[in-house]
């Protein structure tokens, strides 16, 4: 459910914002905000799925072990909702996903490397939000295969599909229609599946069952899902750029935020990678269902300097 | 341009009913689906409905078993099952199946228990056997309640075959499925659309076999 929500989540292009986007006044990147003091309390809210509330509640235990005083608005919604609670201040840190965030504020945006996005975003950003330092932690669609069949047939890069149009490709059924899906595959890399096997699940449990079972041979999974690391499995890499970047950045109101706490979330951004996403949801969303702010705190605890 | 306008391009559009992906394809696979799972829950729904009916041993089991699988759901089932076996026709299958038997049971057994005691002993007190009576006395007197089983389990599997989209299969779900993937609400009500007039066609296709088949004295007493 929570993959499906996700997966939900990040097709809302939804509305435009780029008519507030203006040049990001002045906002120089990194860490220049408004001279308007703030009290000391960092308000974190987070987007309505596991993998944000695991962010919040990082950026709040890092900012607590640095002494600062943070809370935490778990669930604030889709896009639309916390970029709307952003600008009214009611919080001042939201984390987001690069590409997605870009093509919310602009629908027509072409950006597709982690740099062109993030010159972008500063641009389509609304006057009062900035983009803080993104992580090397990324979530997005990728093509996975099982470690047999990327042995056998030595498959690295999704540039070694077009060799193989035997393969048979198991994704949500969105997957046949956008841009990044067929299409993308075939014009980027020259492969097209001998199969193409529409699975409702988000990228859930059914899908990557059918990819074990051999009834797909590739199929489209995101990047922090634990159950690539739990199956062994393999993500092809992508040097066309057919999936765009989606680094993990925190989004703040400037007026909210100090340059002291800023640095801090750049910190963080700093050292959190796919592999710690990876291990967090499946700490949260595995077997073990550890509490979101136990699971983000032990990563605070061990990697995060005081 | 509204909803209803765009859902009527859907119907209108070049190769929208021919070909690969063509309504008529999905409306062959999704009849091809339905038929399947009827067959294959009367197999098992029709001989224990006709013991049970007949013997009137185990009614409380049947109104219990019934019961329940009635509030199985059936997207759940069909995930659960293409997790043990696997994509393909069998997962689907077997989830709809569990879904057509409740009508089907109810159908056979309730036909068959309500005919009238006195007429199954008076055929007896004519000297006929047990199967003879279950055969050429109750069954035919008992088709109305049966075809009644048949056309609801009909109309509910022809209307859920739509979940067989849910995983790589045909059948007009596919243009509900799909749809919503891609927020394509015109392909979405063309697909409800289509299942409802199958749903509706079928029906009256089976009311009137129900008419051609069910003896003169049945008709009267129903």
């Amino acid at each position: 459910m929570t993959s499906l929500n996700r997966r939900r989540f990040f097709g809302l292009a939804g509305v435009s914002a780029s008519a507030l986007a203006l040049s990001a006044c002045g906002i120089s990147g990194e860490t220049a905000f408004g001279s308007g003091s703030t009290d000391g309390t960092v308000v974190i809210g987070s987007a309505d799925f596991t993998e944000s509330q695991i962010i919040v509640e990082i950026y709040a235990a890092a900012l607590k072990k640095r002494g600062f005083t943070a809370e935490t608005r778990p669930a604030i919604g889709a896009r639309e909702a916390f970029i709307g609670a952003l600008e009214e201040g009611a919080v001042g840190v939201v984390p987001d996903y690069t590409g997605n965030l870009l093509l919310f504020l602009d629908t027509s945006a072409t950006a597709v490397t982690a740099e062109e996005i993030l010159s972008s975003l500063k641009d389509a950003l609304p006057e009062e939000l900035s983009v803080l330092e993104p992580a090397p932690a990324e979530n997005k669609d990728s093509m996975v295969v099982t470690s047999e069949t990327a042995s056998s047939l030595g498959l690295r890069s999704m540039a070694d599909l077009s060799a193989h149009p035997e393969l048979k490709l198991g994704a949500p059924p969105e997957f046949a229609e956008r841009s990044y899906g067929l299409p993308g595959l075939k014009s980027k890399y020259g492969f097209e599946p001998a199969e193409f096997s529409p699975i409702n699940d988000g990228g859930g449990p059914l899908t990557v069952q059918a990819l074990l079972d051999d009834d797909v041979q590739v199929v489209d999974l995101f990047s922090t899902d634990p159950a690539i690391s739990r199956n062994n499995l393999v993500i092809l890499e992508d040097p066309g750029n057919n999936f765009i970047a989606q680094q993990v950045v925190p989004v703040v109101n400037g007026k909210l935020v100090s340059v002291a706490a800023a640095d801090v979330l750049n910190e963080v951004s700093a050292l959190l990678t796919t592999e710690d996403l990876v291990a967090l949801n499946d700490r949260v969303s595995g077997e073990e269902k550890a509490n979101v702010a136990t699971a983000a705190g032990d990563w605070v605890e061990e990697k995060f300097p005081s | 341009m509204n909803i209803f306008e765009k859902t009527w391009l859907f119907f209108t559009q070049d190769g929208a009913w021919a070909g690969t992906g063509g309504i008529w394809q999905r409306v062959a696979e999704h009849l091809g689906y339905s038929g399947l799972i009827l067959i294959c829950a009367a197999v098992i729904a029709v001989p224990i409905g006709l013991l049970v009916g007949h013997t009137g041993r185990g009614e409380n089991a049947v109104v219990a078993v019934t019961g329940a699988l009635r509030s199985l759901p059936t997207l759940g089932l069909l995930t659960l099952f293409a997790l043990w076996l696997g994509l393909g026709l069998t997962a689907p299958v077997l989830a709809l199946v569990i879904l057509a038997i409740s009508p089907l049971l109810a159908g056979v057994y309730s036909g068959i228990a309500a005919v009238d005691r006195v007429t199954v002993d008076a055929a007896r007190a004519q000297g006929m056997t047990e199967s003879q009576i279950l055969f050429r006395v109750e069954l035919p007197l008992a088709l109305p309640l049966i075809f009644g089983g048949i056309r609801n389990a009909a109309l509910q599997v022809i209307a859920t075959v739509t979940i067989m989209a849910y995983i790589n299969l045909g059948g007009l779900g596919r243009y509900l499925i799909d749809g919503l993937a891609v927020r394509d609400y015109p392909r979405m009500v063309a697909s409800v659309i289509l299942v409802a007039a199958l749903a509706l066609i079928v029906d009256l296709i089976l009311s009137l076999i129900q008419r051609a088949v069910t003896p003169a004295t049945s008709k009267e007493l129903s």
